[in-house]
């Protein structure tokens, strides 16, 4: 009895306690249609990423006719990835490191220096989500006009107007996502394929998959992307400090907030009519200072701008500015922007550096590659003569647009012999491998050498690769192996 | 010992109508879908034992209505392999070596199948990539017996060395020590004078040379440099099948080694044994 009244005791504890909830529920966003300076500068930005990214796979270059005529193109299937003239092997993976390190540090100084105007005006989250909200507008009509859809009861005006929203979502994120598998497979083609039903199987899956994360994340997600799934909020106080410019409500001038008429001289110029609230496509109030919802897109300005010439105040209330400004204007002086500073600085020359270091590893790229593996069975073979002999599989890389002949032979083995099995070349000291243009040449060669040059039962040898159309050279350091104990004199 | 069956005051459920000592039992019947599914479970193993096969006879078993087999299964699986592989097997059988080396792909098929039939046939004699050991040959050194060309080593492959077949390859080197053709004494002369064939100089060996021109030579060479036609090894070289201490060369006179390989015509088809052969002439070793 008494474990039963424990656990009722218990219960009831539970019960009284006030339960904390650490998930908060989505305050969905009506984000109001505004016009003007900022607006028109983010539509322009807007239809230049657009158009960047569906018409680059259409560009066409000119390469040897057995590659693939499209300017940039990463060819998975065959394993290499073209950007105009430079054309990239699986051993130039490096590059994409110094690619991502360039791309880090390019968005720290523009983060350092203007904010957040990745978020605001580029990154994809962005640009297919104002494209979609332009849809809803066009649609379902402006703010007030959707909330109050919202909330009524279902009719016909509601259903056939959210059936076409979501149709012309979906629509759109499936030309993204079509769009998407021309950077992977020929334009043109694909697009052939594509529409008689003749495309692989992973075109339309990774299609449909483009397509459903598009009209996801862009149509239902919106600034949640943002504020929960991007880890660069997170670090944009690291990113900032007081001389970053960023998008600032100017509170020194408008507070404190007034509303409706005023008595001369009384009151800052905020009339407190939320039109940067309404405008803002997160759903926050810019007046609360920089925060990690913000993505620096400005249309709050626009909306601030607009009011402000109606009550006949001076406009850019809110704008773009430093915080170091700020305070030097509510004291009544002005901070100029300094460009120069020791963070953008650091970050500008390890900018210049990686860049210098990319330029110089690509004009300095090899056009030869090779790669010797010592047969792992037989180690070594004693012939009739007394000679050992050693197997090696060879791999010689020619990037090359032309088929070539490479010299390989070695150092560290005097008299050595060298004899190849698949082409059946030699025995010489320096054989002559041929290899087709743009391809990986695996050879099987024999070396032959005299037990006298061995010291401890084994040697160190180089191989050396010679191209022999343009001189290039490479060595690859290897083994030649013979018995530990070497019984005869 | 029945009682009624009552509705249990403290729970609400029905009694049985069970009581033990005063205990009473209630009724707490299986879930319904529990029960439909054991009855479904009876039901399938009723056809299944119908269909399929089920009962076992003293001499045999009932083999069901279906008539389903896990060795046909098998049977028909494997028969499946090798129809399609015949396409390039029977080109394999049928073509002659060259033939086969002028198809790059039929080529390749070739050797992997070779290289991984040898892996499980060959090797534990042989030696992985055909490297040898002390008493079986090194097949990837070129130090043969019996000969390395494509042909020579199918033959050898098909019939073995030794196997007790018409067609193996055979030799044999008389026992001169044991059968009493030479005195220990000759045999340590003659021993001396094979080791000077691969540069072991012993003095004046001119006793030896003699033995070696009256016993050896017809089989071995005048200068030790082997005959393949009756798979005598060769002496002058530096590689030597068994090994070249003093003692081994005794050794090997008085009461020689002579090692056995089975013949694999009974394990593998013509196709495959070419491609062994293939694929050893492939390791270095190939003329």
């Amino acid at each position: 009895m008494s474990h039963v009244g424990s656990v009722q005791k218990r219960q009831q504890v539970v019960q009284e306690e006030e339960v904390q909830h650490l998930y908060a529920n989505r305050v969905r966003v009506y984000p109001k249609t505004v016009k003007g300076p900022v607006r028109r500068f983010k539509w322009a930005v807007l239809i230049f990423c657009l158009t960047l990214y569906y018409a680059l796979p259409w560009l066409r270059w000119t390469r040897s006719p057995a590659q693939p005529s499209q300017a940039v193109l990463l060819d998975l299937w065959h394993e290499r990835f073209y950007f105009f003239n430079l054309e990239f092997w699986p051993q130039d993976i490096y590059y994409l490191t110094g690619l991502l390190i360039m791309g880090a540090v390019s968005l720290f100084l523009v983060t350092s220096l203007v904010g957040r105007v990745w978020c605001g005006y580029t990154c994809p989250q962005t640009v297919w989500t104002d494209l979609f909200m332009w849809i809803e507008a066009k649609i379902e009509g402006d703010r007030n006009e959707r909330m109050k859809r919202d909330a009524a009861p279902m009719s016909f005006d509601k259903v056939w107007r959210k059936v076409a929203k979501h149709a012309a979502w979906v629509f759109i994120a499936f030309w993204t996502g079509g769009a998407w598998i021309m950077y992977y497979v020929d334009a043109p083609t694909v697009t052939v394929e594509f529409w008689t039903g003749t495309a692989s199987s992973q075109v339309y899956f990774f299609t449909g998959l483009f397509t459903a994360t598009t009209y996801l994340l862009a149509g239902w997600a919106r600034e949640q992307v943002c504020t929960y799934m991007c880890p660069w909020p997170r670090f944009q106080a690291a990113m900032l400090d007081e001389q970053s410019l960023t998008v600032t409500y100017q509170a020194w001038r408008g507070e404190p907030r007034t509303r409706g008429k005023r008595v001369d001289g009384a009151g800052g110029d905020c009339v407190d009519c939320n039109a940067c609230v309404t405008a803002c496509p997160t759903g926050i109030d810019i007046r609360d200072g920089i925060q990690l919802e913000c993505i620096n897109c400005g249309l709050c300005i626009d909306a601030c701008n607009h009011v402000m010439e109606r009550t006949g105040r001076p406009k850019w209330l809110i704008t773009w500015d430093t915080y170091a400004d700020q305070a030097a204007k509510a004291a009544g002086q002005h901070a100029a922007f300094r460009f120069f500073r020791p963070r953008t600085i650091i970050y500008l020359s390890a900018l210049v550096i990686a860049a210098g270091a990319m330029v110089v590893a690509l004009m300095l790229r090899p056009g030869i590659g090779l790669s010797v593996q010592h047969d792992r069975a037989a180690l070594f073979v004693r012939l009739a003569s007394g000679d050992l002999r050693n197997g090696y599989t060879i791999k010689v890389v020619n990037k090359a647009q032309s088929p070539a002949i490479f010299e390989i032979s070695t150092l560290g083995l005097p008299n050595a012999v060298l004899t190849e099995s698949v082409e059946n070349l030699g025995p010489a000291s320096q054989l002559g491998l041929p290899v087709k243009a743009d391809s990986v040449g695996t050879f099987h060669v024999f070396v032959s050498g005299q037990p006298a040059m061995l010291k401890d039962g084994s040697s160190a040898i180089d191989f050396a690769l010679r191209d022999t159309l343009t001189g290039e050279l490479t060595t690859y350091h290897s083994v030649f192996m013979g018995p530990n104990t070497e019984t005869r004199p | 010992m029945p009682t009624k069956i009552e509705k249990d005051s403290v729970t609400g459920h029905m009694t049985t109508g069970h009581e033990w000592d005063g205990l009473k039992e209630l009724n707490q019947p299986l879930p319904k879908w529990w029960i439909y599914i054991l009855f479904a479970t009876i039901a399938f193993s009723a056809v299944y034992f119908v269909l399929y096969p089920s009962i076992p006879y003293f001499t045999g078993y009932y083999h069901g209505t279906l008539g389903y087999s896990q060795r046909d299964t098998v049977d028909k699986d494997v028969a499946a392999v090798v129809k399609q592989r015949s396409g390039y097997m029977d080109r394999i059988r049928t073509l002659s070596f060259a033939d086969i080396e002028k198809d790059p792909q039929l080529n390749a098929v070739a050797l992997t199948a070779g290289r991984i039939t040898f892996a499980n046939n060959c090797q534990p004699c042989h030696g992985a990539g055909g490297g040898g050991s002390p008493g079986y040959p090194a097949l990837a050194a070129g130090n043969w017996l019996w000969g390395g060309k494509l042909a020579d080593i199918q033959q050898t492959i098909t019939f073995g060395i030794r196997s007790g077949l018409d067609d193996a390859r055979q030799s044999l080197m008389p026992k001169f020590g044991a059968e009493g053709g030479l005195k220990p004494a000759e045999i340590e002369q003659v021993a001396d004078y094979v080791m000077t064939l691969y540069g072991q100089t012993k003095g004046d060996t001119a006793a030896g040379q003699k033995i070696f021109a009256d016993n050896c030579a017809s089989c071995h060479g005048d200068h030790g440099e082997g005959k393949r036609e009756f798979g005598a090894p060769r002496l002058a070289g530096k590689a030597h099948l068994y090994g070249d201490t003093r003692e081994i060369v005794v050794a090997q006179i008085t009461n020689p080694r002579m090692g056995v390989m089975p013949n694999w015509n009974t394990r593998f088809d013509t196709g495959m044994i070419k491609s062994l052969a293939l694929y050893v002439h492939s390791l270095g070793g190939g003329e």
